[in-house]
């Protein structure tokens, strides 16, 4: 690869760049060389950016004809070792379920963008939500590891979309990145570092040519398995039926015991090197807001805002909605925190928060269709603070 | 004549077939076996190696084909063969894909994918085989059910008409077309060993009998009598218009076979920074007759 071609991979430097635009530099920069989608909004952009910059490098963009096959293809891409991609919103990540499923079961590395716009259905195409969070940890169906991580900024549309190839690499699992709306359609500063700076987890692949005693699907004591490319002489066999460590389909209750609980044991196994969160002015904090995407933007606002009240309040963001980090939450109720949960839907993350929390909890929300104001915010923080901690609050803004 | 057992040491398909996962798991009479055979001897014939070839399979009797095959295997979801196929052809075009999946899963559920892989001429083989139902879940009603045929979701006979899966094929602009029977395995062979070699989005259909799910309620007899009746009622005509292709399946029916279409068009090549190459000018209307276009302009 001449060096040109090379420097066509990150586009070093500061943009002004839209959010979709970002991530889809994330992935030309973390070397994804495959994108199979399907126009949806408000993710079109980044379908449009890969279908601009993929063939600058000799990458393959190809415009499937639905999510199914988009997601499809992207599964298939990955067992050739490529970094794959797609990226959809509600309506295509609904279709997208089945296959993130044969994602997980085959352990087959790929990232999957979702743009969130207002559901059920077709919703709001062009307006911000976070109501398929739930979704995204539970939309396939069986137990298996979801990691999902949740821009705040075109900068993180950038660099979270990086983390999620190596995530997908590291698990060999499928990642998702669950951005909203405001953040993929906003524009502001984005800076790309030099290649030396961007992180690249390899894939680990078997030791010899041939699988050489090993199995295809014996995980080594690490949980994941080396995965083998297609065309190189292993002669595997990937099956989306419960398989035996020669990847053989074997479906007896034991067999299936053990492989899903490897694989679901994944996310527990690694959560401590993936669960990412950003804490604001948590040290003194007697009222936390537990934020993530664009509602986090207003959240900052408000704490801003308190503080100079002269209110202990703090902000635990979330970069990764799932692995949740439960124990952080645990931890700050611990030590007394109350907790206030705004998000643009009717309370999914917020399910968590009390569970890790044991106890109840401030739930503010809105369908989507509008970013949270914060105003309203602030005013949901003074409402906990002034009412009685036995009593739990759940308001609705109109 | 003293019963004796008759021990093979060695078949020369050991090398194609996952040995350690054999018997397979269909029925007495299922034409899976001569099928998925003549698949394996066609990759020896292709003269392709075998490490370069992949086999992609849906879900069904005939998706467990993959789980057999002593190739990369991939047996995926319901009806995603074709668009994982397409993933892993353009992401490594050294490797040769083949699809090898039923009726059901690449013309019901599938059948968006059929299409647009086709239409686009990606450089796949797609085998399917034809066994008229859905034979995994007890033999109910598939999009190639004839008319009138009793499922087990069609107890008072099909009310649907069957695809013509040939003529669909072509239409939407595969390269190459087949039909054959399961009885006829050197036809069907030479069929899938050429689809393999040769580039583009090439087809087969392949007609088997599933005596369990669907010859027992359509009075066709077990797997035996169905291959008499492949014997009995097949014509062997390349030049048959395709859109007289359906099949009926009644006793005095007659099943056409043949290699049905053989042309070129250009293959899929992912987008790159400078414009297609060429396109296909087999589509753009001309005239046979140039009258028509004195009449047009009139």
């Amino acid at each position: 690869m001449s060096e040109n071609e090379e420097d066509r991979h990150v586009l070093t430097g500061r943009h002004f760049m839209n959010g979709d635009t970002a991530c889809a530099e994330g992935a030309m920069a973390a070397g994804c060389s495959f994108f199979g989608g399907y126009p949806i909004t408000p993710s079109t952009e980044i379908a449009e950016r890969l279908a601009r910059r993929l063939p600058e490098v000799g990458g393959v963009y190809i415009q499937m004809e639905d999510e199914l096959a988009s997601i499809a293809s992207v599964l298939g891409a990955s067992w050739t070792g490529a970094r794959s991609m797609t990226a959809t919103s509600g309506p295509g990540f609904s279709l997208m379920q089945e296959n993130i499923g044969l994602g997980a079961i085959t352990e087959t590395p790929c990232v999957i963008v979702n743009v969130q716009r207002g559901g059920p259905s077709t919703g709001l195409p062009t307006l911000v939500s976070q109501a398929d969070m739930m979704q995204a940890r539970w939309g396939s169906h069986g137990d298996y590891p979801a990691v999902a991580y949740c821009p705040a900024s075109c900068q993180e549309m950038f660099e979270l979309t990086v983390l999620a190839f190596n995530t997908a690499d590291l698990l060999r699992t499928p990642v998702l990145v669950m951005a909203d709306e405001a953040i993929g359609h906003m524009t502001e500063r984005v800076v790309i570092p030099d290649k030396s700076a961007i992180e690249h987890v390899a894939r680990k692949r078997p030791h010899a040519s041939a699988m050489d005693g090993q199995l295809p699907y014996e995980s080594d004591g690490s949980m994941v398995p080396p995965m083998p490319r297609a065309g190189r002489g292993y002669r595997i066999h990937v099956t989306g039926l419960t398989h035996d460590e020669r990847g053989y389909p074997a479906t007896d209750a034991a067999t299936h015991d053990k492989l899903v609980r490897r694989l679901a044991g994944k996310l527990t196994h690694f959560a401590p090197e993936i669960i990412k969160v950003e804490e604001v002015q948590l040290e003194d904090a007697e009222v936390v807001l537990v934020a993530y995407g664009s509602t986090s933007r207003s959240a900052r606002h408000a704490l801003t805002m308190l503080r100079e009240e002269g209110l202990p309040v703090g902000m635990l963001r979330l970069i990764t909605a799932w692995p949740f980090p439960g124990d952080r939450i645990a931890q700050l109720a611990e030590r007394g925190c109350q907790f206030v949960v705004p998000e643009l839907n009717l309370g999914q993350m917020a399910l968590e928060v009390e569970r890790n929390a044991h106890q109840s909890i401030t739930r503010l929300n809105h369908a989507g269709g509008i970013t949270m104001s914060p105003e309203q915010i602030a005013e949901a923080v003074r409402e906990t603070m002034s009412c009685a901690r036995e009593k739990s609050w759940s308001m609705s803004i109109s | 004549m003293c019963p004796r057992e008759i021990v093979v040491n060695e078949h020369k398909l050991d090398p194609i077939l996952r040995s350690d996962r054999l018997p397979h798991i269909w029925c007495p009479g299922c034409g899976l076996g001569p099928a998925m055979a003549c698949f394996a001897n066609a990759i020896q014939e292709s003269g392709i190696p075998v490490d370069e070839h992949v086999c992609v399979s849906g879900i069904g009797c005939t998706g467990r084909v993959a789980g057999y095959l002593n190739v990369d295997s991939f047996h995926t979801t319901h009806g995603r063969a074709i668009p994982f196929a397409t993933g892993l052809k353009l992401s490594n075009p050294d490797l040769h894909v083949t699809v090898f999946s039923g009726d059901g899963d690449l013309f019901a559920i599938g059948g968006n994918h059929m299409l647009h892989a086709a239409r686009r001429n990606v450089d796949l083989t797609v085998i399917c085989v034809n066994n008229f139902n859905y034979g995994m879940t007890g033999g109910q009603l598939g999009p190639t059910t004839p008319y009138a045929a009793k499922t087990t979701t069609t107890p008072y006979g099909n009310p649907d008409g069957p695809l013509n899966i040939p003529h669909l094929a072509a239409a939407l602009g595969a390269v190459f077309v087949a039909r054959w029977t399961v009885l006829h395995v050197r036809q069907l062979q030479k069929a899938i060993a050429f689809a393999l070699q040769k580039k583009g989005f090439t087809f087969v259909e392949v007609l088997s009998p599933c005596p369990i799910g669907f010859g027992r309620p359509n009075d066709l007899g077990d797997g035996l009598e169905e291959m008499s009746f492949y014997r009995r009622q097949s014509v062997v005509d390349d030049q048959a218009p395709l859109d007289s292709l359906e099949i009926d399946m009644s006793k005095d029916s007659t099943l056409v076979l043949g290699n049905f279409v053989d042309r070129e068009r250009p293959v899929y090549q992912p987008m790159g920074t400078e414009p297609p190459a060429h396109r296909d000018r087999s589509v753009i209307y001309q005239p046979a007759d140039p009258e028509v276009k004195a009449r047009e302009a009139l």
